[in-house]
């Protein structure tokens, strides 16, 4: 059987923020239709891949390969229109705009009307509470709304692959449940997700496969199941 | 009453070139947030653009035309040569930035225009006075509040009802997670200096009629004037801009008006220093966005 390419690569990258050298050449892969988790501690890098990813920040070295392509130079703007969203840590939504505006927003970079149209009822289908307060001003939602809100936001982008930055932030963990939940059925709908978490035990739950970052170096990678029975992964990442 | 009456009257008109240039100040430091200091020099710069085309025998709204499109892409130029590079480096080298485009743009057009105060030529607005109710209006004052009023519309429908301007909203509040949405950041703040300068420049026009001057100092007062109205209004917030404009032109207007002309622009500083005391956001500022 000839090799899959996979949907995204990473090759040896390395990202500094001035002095602080924040990733020290990181592998990864995400394949076609897959949940994979990065999961560390606060500060070991993972915010920092997937800005790397998606063209926030920019790498020192190394190449980030997307459906064989070299988009390690790509502008942020346009790896939006590759099929890459994100929903960056703390939901960055446009708390001056309404709920419709921040949702429109995410069809910035597209113009068919009808397919803008469909996706926003289905987008509003999965969080009915977000129909309730289309007309609201975002800074007034709740937490778990607001992160409905980015959720939908990245899927009016209508992307191939979601990166999510810690999505069960600061939620209580009935909200939690139901945001992991909503990331699997995205999932199953075809979008490819790379997601990001400091809750170990939910993210290697759902995951196909994990990688675990520390202080800016992959130390574990495997199957989520594998990883989750891993003593030492226990120990640091699931309390016990 | 009726000197009262007379008094907002004049003060509105001020107040509405104040209005329109300190937008422009407004919407710039909302999206990048920096004091662009040679935004008054865009006011002079518009108006000589009229004054030009005034003398080729334009007439008022195709003069006016010309001279919002050059200044818009003369803003476009400023921000791309002077700002873009050193915007990242620090704030205070973009102001250094800013204050070395506004004597640039004084000295070069003292150098080539010379100093002297110019006026727009006899028949290009033909100046005519109506007297109602013992008010005297000044054909003037219709033309100032006429074109703010109809820029100020389209300018609301740019901000409020289109792609562009929800981009424009969007960068202002956070710019990192409006290029997640694939906003090109810099042309967003392109189209911003385009549009603030264009509205420079009309006032530049506006202004130049007014008070009967073209010169190449005459954009400090009022783009003075202006900042203060927009941080009196709270600076990065359009509407606000739009009511400090108007607030401090009646001010300045009345306290001209009762015998205090001397203090006239110092009135302006006082209410700044009162207003930032009592309420640094200003009027209608939301105090310091969270970005988290
Ligand atoms: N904007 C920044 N400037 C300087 N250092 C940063 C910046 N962002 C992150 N860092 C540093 O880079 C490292 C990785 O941070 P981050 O990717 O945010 O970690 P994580 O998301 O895993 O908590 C940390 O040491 C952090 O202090
Ligand atoms: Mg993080």
């Amino acid at each position: 059987m000839g090799r899959v390419e996979p949907l995204l690569n990473l090759e040896d990258v390395n990202v500094h923020y001035g002095a602080i050298w924040a990733l020290k050449g990181i592998n990864l892969t995400v394949g076609e239709g897959e949940i994979v988790s990065l999961i560390g501690a606060n500060g070991a890098g993972k915010s920092t891949t997937l800005r790397a990813i998606s063209g926030i920040v920019k790498t020192s070295s190394g190449r980030i390969m997307y459906q064989g392509e070299d988009i390690t130079k790509t502008p942020a703007h346009d790896i939006v229109k590759k099929g890459i969203a994100q929903v960056p840590e703390g939901r960055r939504i446009f708390a001056n705009l309404t709920v419709m505006e921040n949702l429109e927003l995410g069809a910035y970079i597209r113009k068919d009307t009808k397919g803008i149209k469909q996706d926003m009822e289905s987008v509003l289908d999965r969080f009915p509470r977000l129909r309730e307060r289309i007309g609201q001003i975002a800074g007034t939602l709740s937490g778990g709304e607001q992160q409905m809100l980015a959720i939908g936001r990245a899927l009016m982008t209508r992307p191939k692959l979601m990166l999510l930055d810690e999505p069960s932030m600061g939620l209580a963990p009935l909200l939690v449940k139901e945001i992991f939940s909503i990331i699997q059925e995205i999932n199953k709908d075809g979008t490819t997700i790379l997601l990001v978490e400091q809750n170990a035990r939910m993210a290697l739950q759902i995951a196909h496969r994990a990688y675990v970052l520390e202080t800016g170096r992959i130390v574990l990678e495997g199957s989520a199941q594998e990883l989750a029975k891993q003593e030492d992964v226990k120990k640091a990442y699931l309390g016990g | 009453m009726h000197d009262l009456l007379q008094q907002l009257l004049n003060g509105l008109s001020q107040g509405s070139i104040y209005a329109l240039i300190a937008v422009g100040y407004t919407m710039i430091y909302g999206i990048i947030q920096l004091i662009n200091f040679a935004h008054g020099d865009v006011i002079m710069v518009g108006a000589y653009v009229a004054l030009g085309c005034a003398l080729m025998g334009l007439g008022l709204i195709p003069s006016l035309a010309i001279a919002m499109l050059s200044c818009a892409i003369l803003g476009v130029i400023i921000e791309r040569v002077a700002y873009r590079r050193v915007r990242p480096v620090s704030r205070l080298a973009a102001l250094t930035s800013a204050i070395g485009v506004s004597l640039f743009l004084e000295y070069i057009m003292m150098y080539f225009l010379g100093a002297d105060i110019r006026t727009y030529p006899a028949g290009f607005f033909p100046e005519r006075t109506y007297s109602i109710f013992g008010v005297t209006i000044n054909n003037k004052d219709l033309l100032v509040l006429g074109t703010t009023l109809v820029l100020v519309i389209i300018l609301q429908y740019i901000i409020y009802r289109t792609r562009t301007g929800k981009a424009m909203r969007a960068v202002s509040f956070d710019g990192q997670a409006a290029q997640l949405m694939g906003v090109n950041v810099n042309s967003t703040v392109a189209i911003t200096f385009f549009i603030g300068s264009a509205l420079a420049a009309a006032a530049g026009l506006l202004y130049g009629i007014y008070f009967n001057t073209v010169q190449p100092l005459m954009g400090l007062m009022p783009g003075l004037k202006a900042f203060i109205a927009a941080v009196l209004g709270g600076i990065g917030s359009i509407p606000g801009a739009m009511l400090g404009g108007i607030l401090l032109g009646m001010t300045e207007s009345l306290v001209a008006g009762f015998g205090g002309s001397m203090y006239r622009d110092a009135v302006a500083f006082i209410i700044l220093i009162l207003v930032l005391l009592i309420r640094p956001t200003g009027l209608l500022g939301k105090g310091v966005q969270e970005k988290v």
